[in-house]
C-alpha cells in the first residue's frame, strides 16, 4: 500500500483512458452545440414559420356599416346580422331524410338542394344566404357535415316605401347601389380589419401579438329628413297622384332658412326591404332625375329680373289686351285676355302675354343672370347620384321667341329640386343656399342674387296668387299666411308639346311674414279631368303645409278663420 | 461563495416561477377580456336589432292608424288649436 494519497490512479492504467473520456465528452459537447446552432440559426426560419402555423392565426375583424338617421336620431337604415348557409360537396356527408330536414329548414325544394350540392368535385357553394339567425339556429342544430355558416350583414330599412328614394339601398354585398347609401358609401362603410394572435390547444385566443390592420367601424349618418314631414308629405302626394290618376308625382320640402331637404318623396316607389318587384322607373327619384318644363313657376323669376333692372315697379302697369302677341311667326297666347294689368297681376292672373313683355324690355342676358343665379342649369349641390342639372341655355343662343317663352317656363328644363331652391330666394331676401340631404350643424353661407327689396316685392306677389282672384286660391293655410305660384306645362313629346298631357305643379312659401318652408308640389299626368297646378297641385301644399307647421309650432300669422271659398268664386285659370 | 451562489439561485428560481405565474394571469385575463369584446359585439349587434324593431314598430303609418281607427283620435281643427307665445328671452329653438 502507498501512503500517498494524492496518486489515486492505479499506477498500471494507461493514461490514455483519461484522454480518450475528455475526448468523448468535448465531442459530444461540440455535437450538442453544432445541433443547437442548426437549430437557431440554420434552420432557424422554417421552424419558427412551422411553429406560428400551428398555433398563430390571422383573424378578420369585420367592420359594420354605419347607421343612418333622420334629423331627430330616428333609425331609417342599420345592418344587423344573418346567417348565409354554405356547404362542401366534397365534405358533405348527408342521409336522404338529413337532407330532407336540411331542405325544410332552408324552406327550399329538396330537388333544388340536390341540384345545389350536386357537383362534387367543388368546395363551397352558397344554400342560402342571409337567413335570419333563428333559422341558422336550426340549421346548425340538424348537425350534417359539411354544412356551414358564414356571417354576413342585411341591411333594413324600417320607413321602408316612404323614403326608398332617398336612401336608396344596398347590394348583397353591403355596398351601396343607389342614392343616399351610395352616395356615402365611403362614409358609411366600415373598413375591417386584421389581427395576428396566437391560439392555444383550444382554440381560445391566448395572446395578441400584434395588429395588422385596424378596423374602422362605419360612421353614422344623420340626415337632414324629418320623418314626421316625410310620412306627411308622401301621404298627401300619394293621396294626389290617386285622385288625379296621375303617372307620377314629387314632392320636396325645404327647409327655407339653411337649405336642408326636410323632407322629399316620389310616387311611385318602392320596398327598398323586399326589391323583387323593383323596376327602373320605380327606383328613379324622379325629384332629383328627371327634368321638366316648369311653365308658369318661373314667371316670378321674370318679374324679379324686370325688378332688379329698375324698368318696372311691382304697380307698372302692363298691356297685355288683345291677349296674344306675335313673335316672328309664333303667336305668344293668354286664353283668357286681361287686359292691363300690373306686374303684381301678371304673376296674380298668371298672364303669359305679360311675363314675356316684361322678359322683351330686357336684355335677355339680365333674364339670363336671374335664372343662373337661381341655380337652374346646374347642380343643388345636394350631392346625389344620378342628380340632373336641368338645361338652361346660354342667352346668347336664344331667338327671340324663346327670351319670351323662357318667360313663362318653357325652352327650360329644371328638376323639382332646383325649382324649389330656386324659391328659397324669395323666402330669404334674396340669398340662395346649396340644398343638404344631410343635417347641418351650422349654416352654410348664403349667396346674393337679387336685392331684398325685389325679393320681398315678388313674395308679395305669390302671396297675391294664393288669394282669390289669383290661380291658386286652394293653397290657402288656415291660420298662416302663405305664398307660391302655379305651373301648367304641356308635356314635350318627341320635341313638339302633347295637346292633352300636362305637368301641374306648385311651389310656395309659408309663412309669408316669415317664411320657414319650401315646398314643391308636381304631378306629372294628372288624368282624371283637372290639370292645373292650382287645382291638382296646389292641395297638396295647403294640406303638407298645414301639417308641418302644426309640427313645427310655428305661431300663426294670419287669423284663423275656417277659409271658404265661396262656390261661386271665378275661377281664374292659368294660361298654359 | 456558496452561499451568494445559493442566494441568486434562490433568485433565479423565485423569478422564473414569477414569469410563468404572471404570464398565466395576463393569459386568462387576456381570455376574459375576449369574451367581453365578444359580448360587445353581440349587444351591439342587439341594440341594432333592437333599435330596428323600435322604428318598425314606431312607424307613423302605423301609429296614424291605430290613432284613428283604434283610438278615435283626430287633428283639432286649426280655430281649436292655441299657440302660446314664448315668454320674453326664451330663443325659439330653446323651446
Amino acid at each position: 500500500m502507498n501512503p500517498v494519497s494524492g496518486q489515486a490512479l492505479p499506477p498500471n492504467l494507461p493514461r490514455w483512458r483519461a484522454g480518450l473520456l475528455l475526448g468523448l465528452l468535448l465531442i459530444t459537447f461540440a455535437a450538442l452545440i453544432g445541433r443547437a446552432l442548426y437549430l437557431q440559426v440554420v434552420r432557424n426560419d422554417f421552424l419558427q414559420q412551422k411553429g406560428d402555423a400551428r398555433a398563430s392565426r390571422v383573424i378578420e375583424i369585420s367592420a359594420n356599416r354605419g347607421v343612418i338617421t333622420d334629423r331627430r336620431g330616428e333609425v331609417l337604415a342599420v345592418s344587423t346580422p344573418v346567417e348565409s348557409v354554405w356547404a362542401s360537396p366534397q365534405d358533405l356527408e348527408a342521409s336522404r331524410r338529413q337532407l330532407q330536414q336540411l331542405a325544410a329548414a332552408l324552406r327550399m325544394d329538396l330537388s333544388e338542394l340536390k341540384h345545389r350540392i350536386s357537383d362534387d368535385e367543388r368546395e363551397f357553394v352558397y344554400l342560402k344566404r342571409r337567413l335570419p339567425p333563428e333559422d341558422a339556429a336550426r340549421v346548425t342544430a340538424l348537425g350534417v357535415p359539411g354544412v356551414f355558416l358564414q356571417r354576413e350583414y342585411r341591411r333594413y330599412y324600417p320607413a321602408g316605401d316612404t323614403l326608398a328614394h332617398v336612401i336608396g339601398f344596398t347590394s348583397v354585398d353591403d355596398a351601396g347601389q343607389e342614392g343616399i347609401e351610395l352616395a356615402f358609401q365611403d362614409h358609411l362603410a366600415g373598413r375591417p380589419g386584421s389581427r395576428r394572435v396566437i391560439k392555444d390547444r383550444l382554440g381560445r385566443i391566448v395572446e395578441d401579438v400584434e395588429s395588422i390592420r385596424v378596423p374602422r367601424p362605419g360612421q353614422n349618418l344623420a340626415l337632414s329628413i324629418d320623418t314626421k314631414i316625410q310620412y306627411l308629405a308622401y301621404r298627401e302626394l300619394k293621396e294626389a297622384v290617386a285622385q288625379h290618376r296621375a303617372r307620377a308625382g314629387g314632392i320636396v320640402v325645404l327647409d327655407a332658412r339653411t337649405g336642408e331637404v326636410l323632407a322629399l318623396a316620389n310616387v311611385p316607389t318602392y320596398n327598398p326591404n323586399n326589391r323583387t318587384s323593383l323596376t327602373g322607373p320605380r327606383a328613379r327619384n324622379r325629384a332629383l332625375t328627371d327634368v321638366f318644363e316648369p311653365g308658369s313657376t318661373l314667371k316670378p323669376f321674370t318679374a324679379a329680373a324686370a325688378l332688379e333692372s329698375g324698368i318696372v315697379r311691382p304697380e307698372s302697369v302692363v298691356e297685355t289686351a288683345p291677349g296674344y302677341m306675335a313673335i316672328g311667326r309664333a303667336t305668344i297666347r293668354d286664353a283668357h285676355p286681361e287686359g292691363r294689368l300690373t306686374v303684381s297681376q301678371v304673376i296674380q292672373k298668371s298672364s303669359n302675354v305679360g311675363a314675356a313683355k316684361l322678359a322683351l324690355s330686357m336684355p335677355p342676358e339680365r333674364l339670363w343672370n336671374v335664372l343662373n343665379g337661381a341655380g337652374f342649369g346646374g347642380p343643388t349641390g345636394s350631392g346625389f347620384p344620378g342628380e340632373a342639372g336641368g338645361r338652361l341655355r346660354p342667352h346668347k343662343s336664344w331667338r327671340p321667341i324663346e327670351h319670351a317663352t323662357m318667360s313663362y317656363g318653357h325652352g327650360i328644363s329644371v328638376t323639382l329640386l332646383q325649382l324649389a331652391r330656386a324659391y328659397t330666394i324669395f323666402a330669404n331676401d334674396g340669398e340662395i343656399r346649396p340644398v343638404s340631404l344631410v343635417r347641418l350643424d351650422a349654416p352654410v353661407p348664403g349667396e346674393r342674387v337679387m336685392s331684398p327689396e325685389t325679393a320681398r316685392a315678388v313674395r308679395g306677389m305669390l302671396e297675391l296668387a294664393v288669394q282669390p282672384g289669383g290661380t291658386a286660391p286652394r293653397a290657402r293655410v288656415p291660420g298662416y299666411r302663405v305664398a307660391g305660384k302655379t305651373g301648367t306645362a304641356h308635356k314635350l313629346q318627341d320635341g313638339s308639346y302633347a295637346a292633352d298631357r300636362y305637368v301641374s305643379s306648385f311651389v310656395g312659401l309659408a309663412p309669408a311674414s316669415n317664411p320657414r318652408l319650401v315646398v314643391a308640389v308636381m304631378l306629372d299626368e294628372p288624368s282624371a279631368g283637372e290639370y292645373y297646378g292650382g287645382a291638382v297641385a296646389a292641395p297638396v301644399f295647403s294640406k303638407v303645409v298645414a301639417g308641418v307647421l302644426r309640427m313645427l309650432n310655428e305661431p300663426n300669422d294670419a287669423p284663423v278663420e275656417p277659409l271658404h271659398l265661396p262656390a261661386d268664386l271665378p275661377v281664374v285659370k292659368e294660361e298654359v | 461563495m456558496m452561499r451568494l451562489n445559493l442566494i441568486l439561485l434562490g433568485a433565479v428560481i423565485a423569478c422564473a416561477l414569477g414569469v410563468v405565474t404572471s404570464q398565466h394571469k395576463a393569459r386568462k385575463l387576456f381570455v376574459e377580456l375576449q369574451k367581453e369584446q365578444e359580448l360587445t359585439k353581440r349587444l351591439e349587434e342587439d341594440f341594432g336589432r333592437l333599435q330596428l324593431e323600435q322604428s318598425t314598430w314606431a312607424r307613423h303609418g302605423r301609429i296614424e292608424r291605430i290613432a284613428r281607427q283604434q283610438l278615435g283620435m283626430r287633428v283639432p281643427e286649426p280655430s281649436r288649436i292655441q299657440i302660446v307665445p314664448p315668454p320674453a328671452g326664451v330663443s325659439r329653438e330653446a323651446r
